[in-house]
């Protein structure tokens, strides 16, 4: 048993921290929020300097080969930071994803343009009428002369704004099981609906209609990509518990400097028993999320697939309740302040709570888990 | 980063195992799996074998005869005795008194009691709350005189855990009334054969005698019973309360009802199917799971800071208050789990069989009186609101 970060591990997250302390202000953030993009090329470049975009991508496809753990440090950081760079969505998943399902060619020819951070992919996996249901899919991929015709609608895409090619999960009709395809955003009969969502991230709605893709097009094997969608799903839950775990650290300590500063009836907030043992609260969430945020970091190479998802859907349980509980508590201790723009508080507690609905909100995860008690007896 | 055991804690979980099964009275182990009540030499005869084989000293260091076991092979001994259903070893003497003994008492002091609470020949219980001082224990009023070589006791402690079976107590006494109270308390080690000691039962709500009041008219002390400096007591007895948190959160006890709790789920039938089926039950026993393998990288992570002589971090302060609010949920769902046998209150007869005779399963047997009797979890070794109050001051500094 080990809880140390290795060298290179403490040196990633100091490289991380040093640009947000740098570039990552409240006011520099807010302008990066309000461009057109939505979010900063120039950040995205530097990221990709201190190695992020290399990072999980494996050694043999040119990649630095980090794992869960490495993942997750870096996903503290981009939570301590509220970074607006799409990396769980541009490459984490993704990379998941091509390591999953790509055939020894493709992850090479891909993790190119991933690792470098030159190219964008983004997964494109939910539609219309479904929650966080990992094996429903309903777009449609005909075969039609060398390759697949795709008709159909993704929704809420993160990255879906702007990723260059898109990873899409279709079926061919007949088939049980869902296939990958890689589709370039710029093909005809993509339409994309990009949208800032409720953190201001970007995400887009993205129709597909008669999208011609060549056979070359699928990524990996037909019918065959279930297992890979579940992995880079966990990938991501792992991910997304990391980065709640930096946000809440953050967002606790302000909670905490409000309560020592802020004075009411001639003493500071924070002398009061109702508030502190409701900080208190707050601050157990925050380290059994970090307890559980490690558990999924360390499952996530586990080669049981279902030890993984049961692991994973326990962290994304306890943590997307942490997520609420902390978010909607610095908020209430924070006072009328805490329901404003002008304080990070509300940027944090937004982004916590579309964490905690991201991929599967507690509920869903609680009931994967409670599937693995059962399949288990 | 790596939450897995190393091959040598391997080897030694192993050898736990093998050492627990063939010296662990099988007696023992049914009576503690079934939620029996144990008796004192339940307590002992394990407490024996770990002796002679030189492992009760768990968390001691070796000079003083202990095993000199890391954090994390004491977590494994704690997480592989549980599951085979050995007794916990009574912490009164092993992880309170004694670390008092060896950081603040003097040399006739370890030399006298070390030994004999290693070997089990005593039995300890502890005396610090009093009626009037519960929460706020630095009121206490039980009163030491000095005469001559010897300290007066007269007072009261209360709720003392299996006093009915010590032969020695430790004693938080007040000494002085001038200025603040915690500068008035002093540590004593008192022998309960002294004359003018009276130990009463207090029968608690599952109609079970486990603790007591414990009375000292003109209780006669030696002054050399007293560890350390006379109004330093209060210094020790934080130690004390600090030296035994990783402990109290239980969680290879948990660990162990919640292996029962699922085997019981899958057992017990609601509308003809198992109960683990039932998907509001199932929801349950998910979350507590989920709340306890968090406790438990937490304990692990708290026990890693110790081995690497890191200051331990908040989530230290915070073990107790999770690891009881576990074990009551465990509890409770037992209970539930139980329905209709949750009813009957069942005692133990002289032959050990339970009185209720068609409440055949007895893992259902005696889930209601732990279910009452675990209340008490979230009151004792400072309340959690108290521990509250601790964290607020001493992590985050309001």
């Amino acid at each position: 048993m080990n809880f140390s970060l290795t060298e290179e591990q403490t040196a990633l997250k100091d490289s991380i921290g040093k640009f947000l302390e740098r570039d990552y202000t409240f006011d520099d953030r807010w302008k990066v929020i309000k461009s057109p993009e939505g979010w900063s090329r120039a950040h995205w470049n530097q990221l990709a300097e201190i190695g992020l975009m290399a990072l999980p991508v494996a050694e043999a496809d040119g990649g630095l080969g980090g794992g869960g753990v490495d993942t997750m440090v870096v996903m503290e950081q981009i939570g301590k930071g509220l970074v607006l760079e799409p990396y769980l969505g541009c490459v984490v998943l993704p990379a998941a994803l091509i390591r999953a399902a790509g055939t020894e060619a493709q992850r090479a020819s891909l993790c190119e343009g991933l690792a470098s951070g030159e190219t964008l992919y983004a997964f494109a996996h939910t539609e219309p009428g479904q929650r966080y249901e990992r094996a429903s899919v309903a777009l449609t991929a005909t075969p039609k002369g060398d390759g697949y015709e795709l008709s159909g609608k993704k929704i809420s895409v993160l990255g879906g704004d702007c990723a260059d090619v898109l990873i899409v999960s279709a079926k061919v009709p007949g088939d049980t099981v869902p296939s990958l395809f890689l589709v370039p955003a710029a093909a005809a009969g993509v339409t994309r609906h990009a949208y800032p969502m409720q953190d201001a991230q970007r995400g887009a709605d993205i129709e597909f209609s008669n999208v011609a893709v060549g056979a070359d097009s699928l990524l990996g094997a037909r019918g065959t990509s279930q297992a890979a969608i579940d992995y880079a799903l966990d990938v991501a839950c792992a991910a997304l518990c990391a980065e709640a775990v930096g946000a809440m650290t953050e967002l606790q300590k302000i909670t905490i400097e409000y309560l020592k500063t802020r004075k009411q009836f001639g003493r500071a907030l924070g002398t009061n028993q109702a508030l502190q043992h409701r900080a208190v609260d707050m601050l157990m969430h925050v380290e059994m999320s970090r307890s559980m945020a490690l558990e999924a970091a360390v499952s996530v190479e586990n080669p049981d697939a279902a030890a993984r998802a049961k692991a994973i859907s326990g962290a994304k349980t306890l943590i997307s309740k942490a997520c609420r509980f902390v978010g909607q508590n610095a908020v209430q201790l924070h006072g009328g302040i805490g329901v404003t723009h002008e304080l990070n508080t509300s940027h944090y507690f937004k982004r916590l709570t579309m964490i905690s609905v991201t991929f599967g909100d507690s509920d869903w995860h609680l009931a994967r888990y409670g599937d693995a008690l059962l399949a288990a007896a | 980063m790596d939450l897995r055991y190393s091959p040598e804690q391997q080897v030694f979980e192993k050898e736990v195992r093998e050492f627990t099964r063939e010296n662990l009275d099988p007696n023992v182990a049914r009576k503690v799996l079934e939620g029996c009540r144990l008796e004192r030499e339940d307590f002992l005869s394990w407490h024996r074998a770990l002796h002679k084989k030189g492992w009760v000293g768990v968390g001691w260091p070796k000079e003083f005869g202990g095993t000199g076991w890391d954090a994390t092979q004491q977590h494994i001994f704690d997480e592989v005795t549980a599951d085979a259903g050995a007794p916990q070893l009574i912490p009164f003497g092993l992880r309170m008194v004694a670390p008092v003994i060896m950081n603040f008492g003097n040399k006739a002091q370890q030399d006298y009691h070390l030994p004999k609470i290693l070997s089990g020949e005593n039995w300890w219980c502890q005396g610090y709350s009093e009626p009037g001082s519960g929460s706020d224990l630095a009121s206490l009023k039980c009163k030491a005189e000095r005469v001559g070589d010897h300290y007066i006791v007269n007072g009261q402690k209360t709720w003392t855990t299996l006093g009915q079976h010590a032969d020695w107590i430790f004693c938080l006494v007040r000494t002085s009334t001038d200025g603040r109270q915690q500068e008035g308390i002093s540590f004593l080690l008192i022998d309960m054969k002294t004359p003018g000691i009276t130990v009463r039962p207090i029968i608690m709500l599952d109609q079970e005698h486990e603790v007591n009041e414990v009375w000292f008219d003109d209780v006669k002390v030696p002054v050399e019973n007293r560890v350390g400096e006379e109004n330093k007591g209060w210094t020790y007895a934080k130690f004390l309360l600090s030296h035994e948190r990783t402990g109290i959160a239980g969680v290879g006890r948990c660990k162990r009802i919640v292996k029962r709790l699922q085997n019981v789920a899958t057992k017990a039938l609601a509308n003809g199917k198992p109960l683990i089926e039932d998907v509001r039950f199932r929801d349950r026993l998910a979350q507590v799971e989920i709340d306890l393998r968090a406790l438990e990288i937490t304990l692990l992570r708290v026990l890693d800071a110790e081995r690497e002589k890191r200051q331990p971090g908040p989530e230290a302060s915070l073990l107790k208050i999770k690891g009881s609010e576990i074990q009551q949920v465990l509890t409770e769902l037992t209970m539930m789990a139980a329905g209709p046998a949750a009813l009957p209150y069942v005692r133990e007869g002289d032959n050990g069989a339970p009185d209720v005779a068609w409440l055949s399963d007895e893992a259902f047997r005696y889930a209601t009186g732990h279910y009452f009797n675990f209340r008490k979890t979230s009151i004792y070794g400072g309340s959690n609101e108290i521990q509250r109050n601790i964290i607020t001051q001493l992590v985050l500094g309001l």
